[in-house]
């Protein structure tokens, strides 16, 4: 365990109890009305939420850097997200969104992203185009699927459909319960765990792909285990919450800087911070005095966007 | 011990090439620009799969071998030279060990100390030199204690004072038995330093001799199209044109 996991691990546990008595209430256990229901049925279940979702998406935006061996990479533009996306908009659109049909919808529109991702990347003759290729393949099922999207809301039956599948899109962990965690988190689980494997391999990749495959990396089961991983976490996120961006991109990159750099040593560390962020960015939302709740989405984008920018500016900068 | 291309073909790179690679040797793949010489070197690495032929490691074909094994054996050190992440020479290293699963820090200790790279250790690779950064990378290599090291040009781009404490590194592995192999594109280097020196032409091998044989004037003359002199005494020789 490095510097940067215990840091985080601490973080957490002193942040998980606080994030349960702040809110649009707070909850004093003692004197608030139902605090019990309110802690264990709302409250409980959202932040359990936040750390599951936040935890796949920091370990899949280290571990696609690592991939990538960039430090731009987010596990957003691969397709994935949006793939899951399109799936809870096409259960939307038909109208049969309910507690567990749209995740449901979410997540055989992330396995589709995959399986085409893997499709078209996959088995190729020349593996030193493996990446690239791998790369372009995950931007146009991105754009494909995001054009399927507007599509979708383009062609929606009436007001109403179109205002949910557009509320959806902006990512929430408002009045999540129970059944979603039990959806996300062993399927986050799992694909946490199977990024983890790839982590050895990761760090062979720093020194290019021809050097890796020579220290033994088999670059189709590399691919397969970032495919997998990131589907499951990434997936399972989009269907219970909605596009939640830019956690994958900043978390790595506030991380690195705390870690030995290898890729392998980052991924624990952004799993944990991943989930410290959305929980602190979930509970924000909830305190901010607004008519009605800032759309967590939302909010991780503003912060997101500008972060992203000004990391160009600084590499412009140093280069 | 032997290190084996029979027949070896890459569509458009490599024609029929059959070379045994020796042990304890130095030996240098020298050829025009686009002879093939990286390709061979990759293929005998077991990187590139043959379009005809094999690539023999101990009798038995490497294609065959499951790769952390053949990892163990052979080391390949790529001409990029990239490191992606700024990580500390020590790490850099280690990450040799990676096809044996260990740590193996005395392998590691002992590969920076060969490439007087030790008080190195703790360093970032980005505050390293051109000629640090490519002793480190060769540590990487010596790391995972290979029977065949195969380089692709390692000495390019670095000054004279560099190229020969390289080398040294990679007399003293042949001298400990590992067979060293190199892609070099300066011919007096190659005649001085190499035991052998196999030459390319358009992907055909042209040579496969000692050097002042491989890379007699006529042959320089026939693939390089240029008619040049050998000035000097065997070890010492400089070309002129």
């Amino acid at each position: 365990m490095n510097r940067a996991t215990l840091t985080f691990a601490l973080l957490l546990l002193i942040a998980v109890p606080l994030s349960l008595v702040a809110g649009r209430v707070w909850v004093d256990p003692d004197v608030t009305p139902n605090a019990i229901l309110i802690l264990m049925e709302l409250r409980l279940p959202r932040a359990v939420l936040a750390v599951v979702i936040g935890a796949g998406l920091g370990a899949a935006g280290a571990a696609m850097q690592g991939y990538l061996r960039n430090p731009l990479a987010d596990p957003g533009l691969f397709g994935i997200a949006p793939g899951a996306a399109l799936g809870a908009v096409i259960a939307l659109y038909i109208g049969v969104a309910s507690v567990w049909l749209l995740p449901l919808f979410a997540l055989v529109g992330a396995g589709g992203a995959m399986a085409l991702l893997a499709l078209v990347a996959g088995r190729t003759a020349n593996p030193a185009n493996g990446i690239a290729l791998f790369t372009l393949a995950g931007m146009m099922i991105a754009s494909l699927a995001g054009a399927l999207t507007s599509l979708a809301i383009s062609l929606a039956p009436n007001a109403f459909a179109m205002s949910s599948i557009v509320t959806w899109l902006m990512g929430a962990l408002t009045d999540r319960s129970w059944a979603d965690v039990m959806l996300a988190a062993p399927l986050t689980l799992a694909g946490l765990v199977v990024l983890r494997l790839a982590g050895r391999d990761l760090d062979a990749m720093t020194l290019g792909e021809p050097a890796a495959r020579s220290l033994g990396v088999l670059p189709g089961r590399l691919m397969a285990l970032l495919v997998i991983g990131t589907g499951l976490t990434v997936g399972s996120g989009v269907a219970v919450a909605g596009i939640i961006g830019f956690v994958g991109l900043i978390v790595p990159h506030l991380v690195r800087p705390l870690t030995d750099k290898r890729p392998s040593s980052l991924i624990v560390p952004s799993a944990l911070a991943g989930a410290l962020l959305v929980l602190v960015a979930d509970v924000v939302c909830r305190l901010l005095p607004l008519v009605t709740e800032l759309r967590l989405g939302i909010a991780l984008s503003l912060i997101g966007a500008p972060f992203f920018l000004m990391l160009l500016l600084r590499m412009r900068r140093a280069a | 011990m032997t290190l084996e291309a029979c027949d070896l073909t890459i569509t458009d790179r490599v024609e029929g090439v059959s070379s045994a690679l020796q042990p304890s040797a130095i030996t240098a793949i020298c050829g025009p620009n686009g002879a093939g010489k990286s390709t061979l070197l990759s293929a005998m690495a077991g990187l590139l799969d043959a379009d005809g032929g094999e690539v023999m490691l101990d009798g038995a074909p490497l294609a065959k071998m499951h790769p952390r094994e053949r990892a163990k054996a052979v080391g390949y050190l790529p001409q990029s030279g990239e490191v992606a992440w700024d990580v500390s020479v020590a790490n850099l290293v280690a990450l040799g060990r990676l096809p044996h699963g260990d740590r193996g820090k005395f392998a590691v200790a002992s590969a920076m100390a060969a490439t007087a790279m030790s008080d190195f250790a703790a360093r970032p690779v980005s505050t390293l030199s051109g000629g640090e950064k490519a002793r480190a990378l060769l540590a990487r290599v010596l790391a995972g204690e290979p029977r065949w090291i195969l380089a692709d040009e390692p000495l390019a781009a670095l000054d004279l004072a560099h190229q020969l404490s390289l080398l040294k590194v990679l007399r003293a592995q042949a001298d400990a038995g590992v067979g060293v192999v190199l892609v070099v594109h300066d011919l007096a280097l190659a005649m001085n330093h190499a035991d052998r020196v196999i030459v390319l032409d358009q992907g055909c091998l042209k040579a496969d001799s000692a050097p002042e044989e491989a890379l007699s004037l006529q042959i320089i003359e026939d693939v390089w199209g240029i008619k040049a002199r050998w000035l000097g005494e065997p070890n010492h020789r400089a070309l002129v044109t």
